[in-house]
This record gives structure tokens, C-alpha cells and sequence, in this order.
């Protein structure tokens, strides 16, 4: 075996789905889940990097107390801006369209997703999305901030309302076609032998995203229509001069845009789930319940919408059952990462860049989880709700989190999903760079909410600079953290050592194959005959051998 | 190859029948993947008009004598048309799924084009009911006066407030019935694309899924319609207590 691992070694193999085909139609109507994944993967790394563009003009203008750089107008436009391509353009789509697409149905044994022609749709419908919002950017801007808020949106202002929204809902789509595909596919396309707890956790965490999106984004999509009937027909929906109710609006609003968090941050629990029993060379400690956790928590996330609106006149007696709810999405994300910590212990651990992402994600998502308890307390939420405090927790959850995750399944994935690996060095570095620039970024927003510094105002009293300079000065280590991986990825396409089939000596069926995969992901269908993370008998053969 | 054995792959890869996709191993897996599929997606559907359902929930419960009068202003007799030939339209198409499975053709074009013609009749009435609203200036927006030559007609006025939070009750009544068109025209759209290629037989009794899916639809939408009548045109017509 592992003189077969070492000629593999010497080159990549002839026949992948890279080089199945070529040219532009190849590519951009290919039904090959692998490649639409990489689309996606293309599309999404230029969102972010435009997202991240407003994101650093945002900290800039913050460097000082004055309005000096941008005047209020342009600021709101710069935020609103930087919120809706985050969160609709790269946060939504990143890990299930990309890695999820790539992974998924290898990991399960298929040869492809359920309905192959519907998932590049998605990706054009995708794309048609972004054309709408970015049209709305580039024709003057939006300054609604990503909410939307009734009535605001709809009655006030003069920008481009209808366009961005438009683009969102139909952007909403594609995420509903992604999550059909997906729940079909897991029911249906399992090799022969892998039975539902046989299934990597990437999977369940998967699936049960993929059960939020189908069922949250339709509510967006008729919201988002109700909005630009409003704001075409004046039909009064969310209009108080007509008798509409505009906390309507908050409470369809929330209904998407909190499970969407989980959209957002339940498939980074499945790329940690794979990569901590693979670097820990242990099997995980306590399959089943990280797995029902996934599901526990999409279930949850219907639950708790309202506390985003403790301070929007709900009932206090409505609030208080939110609030307990919301108390209740802490357990299910508790015992992830109580899980995750049981299987690190004894286990035999390598810091390979994508277990430091791993283990960064851990302590910046729980922080990010717990500082979320405090706002579920409806006495805490009323005295920082809309402050810096609210932008620290999220961005801790979405950024140390989902981000985090992101970069740490795209570098475990790198070698599957082109051959070659990433220079180990400058990735081990821009991940400390990542950590490091991250908590500067975010840590001091927390100090700042909480001494009431408001968030969405381009000017701010002198005495929150000390902190403000500081979060600047994270910002743009956070930035060099961040644009690193872009450069040495690019380089290692074409310079990287070759990875062979398993450089990581994982388990799972994504790694039995070659890499890059052959474009039906197998050569003969596998038959799984063991559980998930078989690590253990795995490490003794090798502790023998050596 | 450590971890698993290795099987060849099933027989019916190699038979290269012609309706299988390459992702599928037999056509029942096929069969059976494609109805989960649409399964799913009404899933996404009752979601998306669960948004409207909600909001008429809580504007009925705000403004109750407003919903009473703007409903009682709309002609019942449209509605109940309406429904009757939505009913018979799913009807023929429920025969039109059999006729597949017999592997009638003629049969299954007969039921097809006799389920666009009734798609089209509700259609057309729901346009003339449109115009109604039209005349009676009952859509919203600048033009909306509920009590528009109402007197003159031997109507019951409603009270200013009254009058202008019926509004909201038009509001919604445009944004369900206009969202369930909507679907209806999609509908209308994939049956000419089904009975074309029905025309040129591409639907076997082996494989008629897509008569079958569409099917599934059509009933979805006009489910959707079983409750939008109750809700828009009779439950408000009871006397209020």
C-alpha cells in the first residue's frame, strides 16, 4: 500500500475531472458537481474580496473621531453594502456551494448530486442575483442597511431598493435549489453500505442546513416581494399611514435571517467535525449527538427569531419565550464543542494549518456563542442592542467562525480538489495572522458596545478613538491574514507538491479516490463496510510500522 | 482502496437505456429521486405562501370589520366558478397521469389540453374579476376609495376608518390571488411544453415522471386555491357576533 501511495505521489493522475474536457463551454455548462462547485468557489472569492474592500473603508473612516473620510450618506451606503454581499453573496453560498457541492456526494459514494442540471442552475441564478444587487450598487448604492427595516426601505429613501432586493430573492433561489439537491441526494445516492450513521458529520451538518434553506428561504423571497410592492404599488403592507404593521416586516424578516445564521454557520460545524478526529487521529467522541446537534439546532433556529426585536415593542410575555429559546440553541452548539474538545484529549495532535484553524474556530466561536447569551437576555439586549456589542458578537460567530471554517475546509479540501497541496509555511503563518488580526479587529467592539458606542454612525465621540484605533489596526492584519491565502493558493496550482491521493491520512471515501477526482468520483462504486472516523486501528498499524 | 471493497458497478449501468441519467443506477432510483425532488420543492412552496397566510392571520385579527366589508364586497359567484373548474382541472389532470401509466397517448394529450383549457378559463375569470376591482377602484394605491360609488349602488357605506384599512384586506387579496396566477401561468407554461413533446411521444408508460411531477404541482396550486376561496371570499360572510 505504500508503495503504491508513493508512485501515485510522483504524478497527478491522467484522467480528472480537470482535464476530462476543456474549453470555456466545458466549464460553464458543465453538470459535473465538482466543477460548479469551483464556480461557485471563483464567483464567491470576488464577492468577498468586494465585501471586504467596503468592510476595510468602513474601519478606515472609524480611524478617527470625525466624519473625514466619507461623508454619512456614502457611510450607510459603504455598510449596507458591505452587510448584504457578506451575508447573501459569500456567507450564505460559502462552504455548501463550494466545498458542500465538491465533497458531498463524493464523501456519500455518488457519482454526482441528485439533479445536476438544477445545481448549475443554481449557480446562474446565483449569478443573475448578483447582477441585480450589484447593478443597485454600482447605479448609486443602497443605504437600508442589510435588514431592510419597514418602513424605512420602503417609504424614505430614494435609493436603489427594489433592484438590491430583488437580487437578494432571486440569489435566495439558488440557495433553495443548493439545499433541495442536497436533501435529496442524502436520502437516495448513498453507496451501498453507508446507512445514515455511517454518514461523515460534514454530511449531517449538511443535511440539516440544507432542511433550514429550504423551508427559511421562500419566507425571504415573499418579504422581499412585499417590500418592492410596497415600494411600487404602495399597496400599505408595511405602511403605518395605510394601516400595515412594519414590525410585520421584522418579524418575516427574522423569520429567514435568523435560521439563515445557521445557514451560515451550521456547515462550518461539519468541516470542524472532519478535520479535529483526522489532525487528533482519534475517531470522534460522540458521533450521534454532534449529529443531532446539527439537527437540534436548524430546529431550534425556527424558534428564536424574535430576539432581534426585544426592543421593536414585542409583548413581554413573547419575549421572554424567545429569550428561554434562544437560551436553548446553547446547548446543542455546547455539546459540539465539548465534543470537539473530548475527542482532542489524548488524541495525538498535528498542527497542520487546517487543525489551526480548527482549533482557532473553536475558541472565537464560543466566545461568539456565549457573548450570543448575553444578548438573548432580554435585561443585557435592551442596553446594547443596535451597538458595537451586537457587531462584535455576530462578527465573532460569522467571521472567527464561518469564515474560519471556510478557510480551514478549503485548506483540507485544497489537495482533493486540485492535486496539489498549499505551502505549509506561509499557511501555518497566515493562519496565526488570521487569528491574530481578528481578535484586534473584534475584540475591542465588545468594550466599545458596551460603554454604548451605537453602531452604523460615521462619527463618534473622542473618547471611544483608543479602541477604535485598535480595531482599525486589527483590521489590517486581519486584511494581510486574509489576502495571503489568495496568492499562495494561486501558487500552488501550478508549483504545489503533488498530494497524492490521502496526504492527511484520512479516512473517508472523499480520500480514497484519486486527486483530483475522475469526473464520476469513482472508478467502481465503493461499499462501506465501517463507521465514520475509523482513526484508531488506523494509528496502531502505524505505530507497528514504525 | 484500504477501508472498503470494491464492487463493479450495478448491471443496469450497462444497458445504456437511453432515459437513464449517469448519475442514477436504475430507473426506479431515478424515478423515486425525481418525486422527493418535487416533494421538496412544494415543501418550499407552502413556505412561501405561508408568509402571505400569516400576515392575513394578523391583519384579519387587527382590522376584523374592514376584512368583513372588503370581503363581502368581492362577487362570490367568480370565486365559486373558479373553484369548481380549478377542482375539474385536477381532475383531468389526475386522468392525464393515468393515461400515462396506460400508456394512452391521444388519451393523455386529450386530458392535457383539457387541463390548459380550464387553467385558462380561471385565468381569464380571475382577469375579469381583476378589471371589476379596477372600476370599483378597489386596488390599492393612490386611486383606492372602498366606498367608491358605493352609495349610488345601494352598498353599504363603511365608515371612514373602516373604509380605509380595507386597504390592507385588497392588499393582500392582490398579493395571494396574484402570487397563485402567477403559479397558474408557470403552470399553464410547462403543460404547452408537456403536451408538445406528449405530441411527439415522449412519454412512455416507463417513464412518464414528468407527467407525473407536474401533476404533484398542479394539484399544489390548486390546493392553494382551496384555501384562498374560504379565506378571501366566505369566511367574512357570516354575520359578525
Amino acid at each position: 500500500m505504500s508503495t503504491a501511495i508513493q508512485t501515485q505521489a510522483l504524478a497527478l493522475p491522467t484522467d480528472t475531472y480537470l482535464n476530462s474536457s476543456h474549453g470555456i463551454k466545458s466549464w460553464f455548462l458543465t453538470k459535473d458537481h465538482k466543477r460548479i462547485g469551483i464556480l461557485y468557489l471563483v464567483s464567491i472569492s470576488l464577492f468577498f474580496l468586494f465585501g471586504g474592500t467596503m468592510a476595510s473603508m468602513i474601519r478606515l473612516e472609524l480611524l478617527t473621531p470625525a466624519g473625514d473620510l466619507f461623508q454619512s450618506d456614502t457611510y450607510n451606503k459603504l455598510f449596507t453594502m458591505h452587510g448584504i454581499v457578506m451575508v447573501f453573496f459569500f456567507l450564505v453560498p460559502s462552504i455548501p456551494a463550494t466545498l458542500g457541492n465538491f465533497v458531498l456526494p463524493i464523501m456519500i459514494g455518488a457519482r454526482d448530486l441528485a439533479f445536476p442540471k438544477i445545481n448549475l442552475a443554481s449557480w446562474y441564478i446565483f449569478i443573475i442575483g448578483a447582477i441585480f444587487t450589484f447593478s443597485a450598487i454600482i447605479s448609486g448604492g443602497v443605504d437600508t442597511g442589510w435588514t431592510f427595516y419597514t418602513p424605512l426601505s420602503t417609504q424614505y429613501l430614494t435609493t436603489h431598493v427594489v433592484a438590491a432586493a430583488t437580487g437578494i430573492m432571486i440569489a435566495g433561489f439558488a440557495s433553495i435549489f443548493t439545499g433541495l439537491n442536497f436533501i435529496v441526494t442524502v436520502h437516495r445516492m448513498r453507496a451501498p453500505g453507508m446507512t445514515w450513521f455511517r454518514l461523515p458529520l460534514f454530511v449531517w451538518s449538511h443535511y440539516a442546513v440544507s432542511v433550514v434553506m429550504v423551508l427559511a428561504t421562500p419566507v425571504l423571497a415573499i418579504t422581499l416581494i412585499l417590500v418592492a410592492l410596497e415600494r411600487g404599488l404602495h399597496i400599505g403592507i408595511f405602511n403605518p399611514q395605510l394601516g400595515g404593521d412594519p414590525v410585520l416586516f421584522q418579524h418575516m424578516f427574522w423569520f429567514y435571517s435568523h435560521p439563515a445564521v445557521y445557514i451560515m454557520i451550521l456547515p462550518g460545524f461539519g468541516v470542524i467535525s472532519e478535520i479535529i478526529p483526522c489532525f487528533a487521529r482519534k475517531r470522534i467522541f460522540g458521533y450521534a449527538a454532534v449529529a443531532f446537534s446539527s439537527i437540534a439546532i436548524a430546529v431550534f433556529g425556527f424558534l428564536v427569531w424574535a430576539h432581534h426585536m426585544f426592543i421593536a415593542g414585542v409583548s413581554t410575555y413573547s419575549a421572554l419565550i424567545f429569550s428561554f429559546v434562544t437560551f436553548l440553541v446553547a446547548i446543542p452548539s455546547a455539546i459540539k464543542v465539548f465534543n470537539w474538545t473530548a475527542t482532542l484529549y489524548k488524541g495525538s495532535i498535528h498542527f497542520d494549518t487546517p487543525m489551526l484553524y480548527a482549533l482557532a474556530f473553536i475558541g472565537l466561536f464560543t466566545i461568539g456563542g456565549l457573548t450570543g447569551l448575553f444578548l438573548a437576555a432580554v435585561g443585557v439586549d435592551v442596553h446594547v442592542t443596535a451597538t458595537y456589542f451586537v457587531v462584535a458578537h455576530f462578527h465573532y460567530v460569522m467571521v472567527g467562525g464561518m469564515l474560519v471554517a471556510y478557510l480551514a475546509g478549503l485548506h483540507f479540501w485544497w489537495p482533493k480538489m486540485t492535486g496539489r497541496m498549499y505551502p505549509e509555511a506561509p499557511a501555518k503563518l497566515s493562519a496565526l495572522i488570521t487569528f491574530i488580526g481578528f481578535n484586534l479587529t473584534f475584540f475591542p467592539q465588545f468594550v466599545l458596545g458596551y460603554m454604548g458606542m451605537p453602531r452604523r454612525y460615521h462619527v463618534y465621540p473622542p473618547e471611544f478613538q483608543v479602541l477604535n484605533v485598535l480595531s482599525t489596526a486589527g483590521a489590517s492584519v486581519l486584511a494581510v491574514g486574509l489576502l495571503m491565502p489568495m496568492f499562495y493558493m494561486l501558487w500552488s496550482l501550478k508549483y504545489g507538491a503533488i498530494a497524492g491521493n490521502n496526504p492527511y491520512r484520512a479516512t473517508g471515501l472523499e480520500w480514497q479516490t484519486t486527486s483530483p477526482p475522475p469526473t464520476h468520483n469513482f472508478h467502481e462504486t465503493p461499499i462501506v463496510t465501517q463507521d465514520a472516523y475509523d482513526y484508531e486501528s488506523e494509528t496502531e498499524e502505524v505505530e507497528v510500522v514504525g | 482502496m484500504s477501508d472498503s471493497h470494491v464492487s463493479t458497478l450495478p448491471a443496469a449501468r450497462h444497458h445504456h437505456d437511453p432515459a437513464l441519467l449517469e448519475q442514477f443506477d436504475t430507473i426506479e432510483q431515478q424515478k423515486d429521486v425525481s418525486q422527493l425532488g418535487m416533494w421538496v420543492f412544494l415543501i418550499t412552496e407552502i413556505m412561501f405562501f405561508g408568509g402571505l397566510f400569516a400576515a392575513y392571520l394578523i391583519y384579519r385579527n387587527l382590522y376584523n370589520p374592514a376584512f368583513v366589508f372588503a370581503s363581502k364586497s368581492i362577487a362570490i359567484s367568480y370565486g365559486a366558478i373558479n373553484t369548481a373548474v380549478l377542482i375539474c382541472s385536477s381532475l383531468t389532470m389526475a386522468m392525464a397521469v393515468h393515461s400515462a401509466a396506460l400508456g394512452a397517448r391521444k388519451l393523455l394529450i386529450l386530458f392535457l389540453v383539457a387541463t390548459l383549457a380550464l387553467g385558462g378559463v380561471f385565468l381569464g375569470i380571475k382577469a375579469v374579476e381583476y378589471h371589476d376591482k379596477y372600476v370599483e377602484h378597489h386596488i390599492p394605491g393612490p386611486n383606492f376609495d372602498f366606498n367608491y360609488e358605493r352609495a349610488e349602488n345601494h352598498e353599504e357605506v363603511a365608515p371612514a376608518d373602516v373604509a380605509a384599512q380595507t386597504s390592507i384586506f385588497f392588499a393582500l387579496y392582490f398579493a395571494m390571488t396574484g402570487m397563485h396566477a402567477l403559479h397558474m401561468i408557470i403552470g399553464v407554461g410547462i403543460l404547452l411544453v408537456l403536451i408538445w413533446r406528449a405530441h411527439h411521444g415522449a412519454y412512455p408508460p416507463h417513464h412518464y415522471t414528468m407527467v407525473e411531477n407536474f401533476g404533484l404541482y398542479w394539484h399544489f396550486v390548486d390546493i392553494i386555491w382551496i384555501f384562498l376561496f374560504p379565506l378571501l371570499y366566505l369566511v367574512s360572510r357570516s354575520p359578525v357576533h
